[in-house]
C-alpha cells in the first residue's frame, strides 16, 4: 500500500523489515540498535533482535574483525527470529559494509557514512577501490550520507570536544532511521535526557544529532519514500522488551519468591553469561546473595554449600565454565542436593567463539561427568522463555533434590523480544519441604519419587554427614557394598526419570501424524517456526515441535516420533540431539546442522523441508 | 555472628560430638589427637550442637566430618573452603569449620584458600600438615622439603615448599596460628582460640603421618630437642626458648637472630615482645619464616589476630542497607518496571 505525504514523498506500508546497524565496536551500534528496538516495540510492533559483536572490547578502528552489528527484525505479525537477511544495512564504515553486504537482500537499502570511506578505511576493509564509486553496489539502493560532517556541523554550538562530537554520529544515523520508518523521536530523546542528566553538552549533542538525522531524511531529495509497519496484533496486556539473560535473572528472583527460599548465586564472570550476575547483583533488596567467586569451581562449590544450608542455590556460566564445574556437579548429584546450573552456550570448543551462539553443550550437559551421573537438563526456547524455564528448573531441582542444567544460548541470552509480563500472582507456587522432625530421620530415606529429605544445619537432632563417597541407601553411612552401589546408581537414574510425572507432554504444532515432523530443541524455535510457516505457505504439509525438557524427555516423545515417517532435527551443532534420539528411540532422524556462530537461517531449514518432502504436498 | 548462648544451658560434653562411625585412620596417626581435642573444645564454645558444620575436601584429614556428630560434608578435592564460604554466606549464624590437608589446601585448593583469607569469611580452617600425600600412599606434597625422596620423587623432590602460615599471613588472614599434634594442651588452646575468633581463622597443625612420613616433626616433639627447636608465641611475652628459657630472639634489621641471655651482653629487654594484635602483618611474617631457617627455632602459637568486618556480615549489611534505601523488593513491581507499554 502506498500513500503520498505533503512534501510529495511516498509512504509504503510493509509487513516486516530486517535492519542491520553495523560499525566499529566503539561506534555505539549496540546502543543504537537497542534504542531503535525499544521505540519499535513501544509502537506496537513485534520484534526480535540479534546483537553480534566481536570478542574484543575496542578492536582496532576500521578493521573487518572489529565490526559490531545489531540486527533487528520487526513486523506487524508474529516475528520469531532476528531475520535471515537484512532489508536495510546501516554501515558506519567500509568494513561494516564489507562484512554485512553478503547477507543483504537483493535490492536492499544501504545507508552508509560516506565520510568514513576514505583511503585509509578502504584499505583496512581491503577494498581496492571505493565501493560507493565503482559498481560493487549496483544491485542495491545506496544512500551515501556524509554522517560525520553533518554531525559536526549540527553540534557546533554544543560545547563538546571534537572527539566527543563525532561520537554522537550514531544518533544521526538513528534519527535518519526513525524518519525512514516513520517512528517518533520522543522515547529516545527522553532516554538521552535521563541517561546524561548531569551532562548538558552531551544531551545537546545527542539530541541535535538525532534530530538532524531525522530532518535530513525529511528535507533532502535523497529519499523519495519512507516506510510504515502496522502494529502487530499481540494479545492484550502490558509488555516490555526483554533479553534472555535478564529474563533468566528475573525468573530466579521469581522462583525464590515462589518457593519462599532465599536465592544464592555463586558465579564467575564469563561471556555471554555475565549479565545474569549483573542483573541479580542489582536486586539485593529481594535478599538475593550474589557471590562473585574466585573461579568457576568456587562458583558452583559455594552454591553447593548454600544449597546444603537450605537456599535456592544457582550458578551461571558458559561452556568452558561448565567443563570446570563438572566434578562439583557430580558431587551435587551424589549429595542429592538441589542446584540449578545455567549454561549460556557459546561457540566452542575451548575458548571458541565467546560472543557467538551455538547449541554444542548438550552432550556435555547430558554426559560430561565421571561415573553414572544423570542430571536433569532443560532448555529455554526464546528470550522471554528464559524467565519461565528458570522457574521450572528451580521447581525440578527443589522437588527432586538434584542438579538441573538449564541451557540457554548466546542468541536468546543477548537477543530481545517483547514480553507480555505475567502478574506475580499468576505464577504457580513451588512447594518445598525441609525436614525438621528428628524422629526416625535418615538422611537417605526415600519418598515415593525416591527423593531424600532436605535437612539443613541448625535443626536439632538432624545432624548428619553427606559426601562424595558412595552412601548406603536410607542410612547415609559410607558404603562400599556392591549391591548398595548398584542400587544407588539405579535410584539416582530413576529419580530423574520420575520427573516425567510432572513435566508437560510435548506439544505439536500441526497434525499429530504425517510425513514429516521438524523437531528442534531450545533456542532454535524461532528459526524453525518461521521455516515451517514458510513451508506451509508453499503448500507443504509439515508438523513442528520444540523440546524444552531433554533429560528426562516428555513421556509422550516416543509416541510422537512414531507417528511420522520422517523426523528432521535442525541443530546449531553437529547433531547432538539427533544422537540422543537415535540412542533412546532407535529413530533414524534426518539431521540439519550449522555451526556458524549465528542463529539458524529459516530459509535454509525451509529448503531442507522442501528437499525431504520432494513433490509431496 | 555465631549464635552464642549460655554454655551451661547447652550442657554438652565431648561425647556428644562423637559420631557412630568407626574412626578409620591408621593407628598412631596424629589426626586422632586433633579429633579428640576438637571434641573436647566444642562443648566449651557456647554454640548449639546443631549450629556446627564441618566441611572437608579429600584426603585423610578430610574424613574428619564423618567422625564428628555435627552437620558435615565430605566434599571434593580442594574445594572445602569454597563450599564452606557458600554455606556461611547463606547461613551466617552457623559455625563453619574446615578440615583439610597440605595436599588439599596448599595444592589443588590453593586458590580457594587464599581467597577465603582475603575475604575474611568467618570460617575456621584446620590444616593437618603432614608434608606428604597419605591417602594416595606417599607422594611429596607442596609442603614437603626440597630433596624429599618419595614414590613420585625417587631422586629427591626438586619443588620448593610452601610455608602455610606465611601464605595465610600473606593472604591477609585475620587469625593465623600454628600448633603440634603431640602438644595436646597447646593444640586444645589453639582450637579454642580459632573457634572464638570472628573472621577467618587459620590453624596449621604439624601432624605426624606414621606410615609415609614418620618423624617429620620429631625435632619439635622429642623431649631432647623440642625446647631448642620450638618457641611458643604468647601475647605480650618476650620471645624466649631453650631448656632454661635462657635464649631469645631479637631483630637485627629485618632478620631474627638468637641471643644468649647468659652472655653478659643481652637481657630480656633486648628481645622481641609478641603482639598478636599488631596492625601490620610484617612481624608475624618474619616469625613465620623462622621455620625455614634451620638455625632458628620454629614458632607455634597465635601469630596474628586482628578484627575487621567479615565477608558474611558485610553481605548481610549490604542487603540491609540496600533494602533500607529501596524498600523490600516486590516481585510484581519488579516485573512491571522499566520501559513498558500497553497492548489494547
Amino acid at each position: 500500500m502506498v500513500k503520498k505525504e505533503k512534501n510529495g514523498k511516498e509512504i509504503k506500508e510493509l509487513n516486516d523489515v530486517t535492519v542491520m546497524f553495523a560499525g566499529d565496536s566503539g561506534d555505539g551500534m549496540q546502543l543504537t540498535g537497542t534504542q531503535f528496538s525499544d521505540t519499535t516495540a513501544f509502537l506496537g510492533n513485534d520484534l526480535s533482535t540479534l546483537p553480534d559483536y566481536p570478542a574484543e572490547i575496542r578492536a582496532p578502528l576500521g578493521t573487518l574483525y572489529g565490526v559490531s552489528g545489531f540486527q533487528l527484525h520487526f513486523g506487524s505479525s508474529n516475528v520469531f527470529t532476528p531475520g535471515d537477511n537484512p532489508d536495510v544495512l546501516v554501515a558506519m564504515n567500509p568494513a561494516a559494509l564489507k562484512v554485512n553486504l553478503k547477507n543483504l537482500k537483493p535490492r536492499g537499502i544501504i545507508i552508509c557514512n560516506s565520510d568514513a570511506f576514505d583511503s585509509k578505511n578502504l584499505k583496512l576493509a581491503k577494498y581496492d577501490s571505493n565501493p560507493l564509486e565503482d559498481d560493487t553496489l549496483s544491485e542495491y539502493n545506496v544512500f551515501p550520507v556524509p554522517i560525520t560532517s553533518l554531525t559536526i556541523e549540527a553540534l557546533k554550538d554544543c560545547g563538546l570536544k571534537p572527539k566527543d562530537v563525532t561520537r554522537s554520529k550514531n544518533f544521526f544515523a538513528l534519527g535518519l532511521m526513525y524518519w525512514l520508518f516513520n517512528e517518533p523521536l520522543e522515547p529516545t530523546l527522553e532516554w538521552i535526557r535521563k541517561k546524561f542528566q548531569n551532562k548538558a553538552e552531551v544531551i545537546c549533542g545527542n539530541e541535535k544529532a538525532l534530530k538532524s538525522g531525522y530532518y535530513y531524511g525529511e528535507n533532502t531529495q535523497l529519499f523519495a519514500s519512507r516506510y510504515i509497519i502496522a502494529k502487530a496484533t499481540l494479545p492484550k496486556g502490558t509488555y516490555k522488551s526483554i533479553s534472555g539473560n535478564e529474563a533468566t535473572a528475573l525468573g530466579f528472583i521469581a522462583a525464590s519468591e515462589l518457593s519462599g527460599l532465599p536465592l544464592f548465586l555463586g558465579s564467575y564472570p564469563i561471556t555471554p553469561a555475565t549479565d545474569i550476575l549483573h542483573h541479580l547483583s542489582k536486586h539485593k533488596n529481594f535478599g538475593v546473595k550474589t557471590f562473585q567467586a574466585e573461579d568457576e569451581i568456587a562458583g558452583i562449590s559455594s552454591a553447593i554449600g548454600a544449597s546444603f544450608g537450605g537456599n535456592l542455590a544457582i550458578t551461571s556460566t558458559s561452556g568452558p565454565g561448565l567443563a570446570l564445574k563438572t566434578e562439583a556437579t557430580g558431587l551435587a548429584l551424589m549429595l542429592e542436593l538441589p542446584l540449578v546450573i545455567i549454561n549460556v552456550q557459546r561457540g566452542g570448543p575451548s575458548t571458541g567463539l565467546p560472543t557467538k551462539t551455538e547449541q554444542s553443550d548438550l552432550l556435555q550437559a547430558m554426559y560430561g561427568r565421571s561415573g553414572e551421573s544423570p542430571v536433569a537438563v532443560v532448555a529455554a526456547t526464546s528470550p522471554s522463555d528464559c524467565f519461565y524455564m528458570a522457574i521450572e528448573a528451580s521447581r525440578l531441582a527443589l522437588k527432586y533434590m538434584v542438579p538441573v542444567i538449564l541451557l540457554t544460548d548466546g542468541y536468546i541470552a543477548n537477543g530481545a523480544e517483547p514480553w507480555k509480563i505475567p502478574h506475580a500472582n499468576e505464577l504457580e507456587k513451588i512447594d518445598v519441604t525441609q525436614r525438621t522432625n528428628p524422629e526416625n530421620f535418615h538422611p537417605y530415606d526415600r519418598d515415593e519419587n525416591l527423593v531424600r529429605p532436605w535437612a539443613v544445619p541448625g535443626n536439632y537432632g538432624l545432624e548428619h554427614r553427606i559426601g562424595g563417597l558412595e552412601k548406603e541407601n536410607i542410612t547415609g553411612a559410607v558404603s562400599h557394598d556392591p549391591e548398595n552401589h548398584d542400587l544407588m546408581i539405579r535410584i539416582r537414574a530413576e529419580k530423574i526419570q520420575n520427573m516425567q510425572k510432572i513435566i508437560p507432554d510435548l506439544e505439536i504444532d500441526g497434525d499429530s501424524n504425517g510425513e514429516l515432523l521438524v523437531l528442534g530443541w531450545g533456542g532454535t524455535m524461532g528459526s524453525i517456526i518461521e521455516a515451517v510457516n514458510e513451508a506451509r505457505h508453499r503448500g507443504l504439509k509439515v508438523s513442528r515441535s520444540q523440546l524444552k525438557y531433554i533429560n528426562p524427555f516428555p513421556k509422550n516423545l516416543g509416541e510422537v516420533l512414531s507417528k511420522f515417517n520422517k523426523v528432521l532435527v535442525p541443530e546449531n551443532n553437529m547433531g547432538q540431539l539427533a544422537k540422543i534420539l537415535r540412542d533412546q528411540f532407535l529413530v533414524d532422524v534426518i539431521q540439519f546442522n550449522k555451526m556458524k556462530g549465528l542463529p539458524l537461517k529459516s530459509f535454509e531449514i525451509t529448503e531442507k523441508i522442501a528437499e525431504i518432502l520432494g513433490g509431496k504436498k | 555472628m555465631t549464635d552464642k548462648i549460655n554454655v551451661e544451658e547447652i550442657n554438652l560434653t565431648s561425647k556428644d560430638f562423637q559420631s557412630d562411625q568407626d574412626v578409620r585412620w591408621c593407628p598412631g596417626c596424629g589426626d586422632y589427637s586433633v579429633l579428640a581435642q576438637v571434641q573436647r573444645v566444642f562443648p566449651t564454645l557456647g554454640i548449639k550442637k546443631e549450629n556446627f558444620v564441618w566441611i572437608a575436601g579429600i584426603g585423610c584429614s578430610s574424613r574428619f566430618p564423618y567422625y564428628m556428630d555435627t552437620f558435615g560434608m565430605h566434599g571434593i578435592h580442594g574445594r572445602a573452603p569454597a563450599i564452606a564460604t557458600g554455606l556461611k554466606v547463606a547461613r551466617p549464624e552457623l559455625s563453619v569449620w574446615v578440615s583439610t590437608g597440605d595436599g588439599d589446601l596448599m595444592s589443588i585448593g590453593g586458590n580457594h584458600f587464599i581467597h577465603a583469607c582475603r575475604r575474611n569469611i568467618d570460617l575456621k580452617i584446620i590444616l593437618f600438615n603432614n608434608k606428604i600425600y597419605g591417602l594416595t600412599k606417599g607422594q611429596y606434597s607442596p609442603t614437603s622439603e626440597k630433596g624429599k625422596i618419595t614414590k613420585s620423587s625417587p631422586y629427591g623432590s626438586i619443588d620448593y615448599p610452601f610455608n602455610p602460615t606465611s601464605l595465610a599471613l600473606g593472604s591477609e588472614a585475620t587469625f593465623v596460628a600454628r600448633t603440634l599434634d603431640r602438644d595436646t594442651k597447646h593444640l586444645q588452646e589453639m582450637i579454642r582460640r580459632a573457634g572464638e575468633h570472628k573472621g577467618i581463622a587459620f590453624l596449621e597443625v604439624y601432624q605426624n603421618c606414621v606410615i609415609f612420613n614418620d618423624g617429620a616433626y620429631s625435632e619439635y616433639t622429642d623431649k631432647e630437642t623440642k625446647s631448642d627447636s620450638i618457641i611458643v608465641l604468647e601475647h605480650g611475652e618476650p620471645l624466649l626458648f631453650g631448656k632454661n628459657f635462657d635464649k631469645g630472639i631479637k631483630l637485627n634489621g629485618f632478620n631474627p637472630v638468637i641471643v644468649d641471655l647468659n652472655d653478659g651482653i643481652h637481657s630480656v629487654k633486648d628481645l622481641l615482645v609478641h603482639n598478636e594484635f599488631d596492625e601490620t602483618p610484617v612481624r608475624a611474617f618474619i616469625y613465620s619464616h623462622m621455620t625455614d631457617d634451620p638455625n632458628l627455632p620454629t614458632p607455634i602459637g597465635v601469630f596474628r589476630q586482628i578484627l575487621k568486618p567479615t565477608y558474611d556480615e558485610s553481605v548481610v549489611a549490604q542487603i540491609n542497607d540496600v533494602t533500607a534505601k529501596k524498600g523490600k523488593g516486590d516481585l510484581e513491581t519488579l516485573l512491571f518496571s522499566g520501559n513498558t507499554w500497553e497492548v489494547e
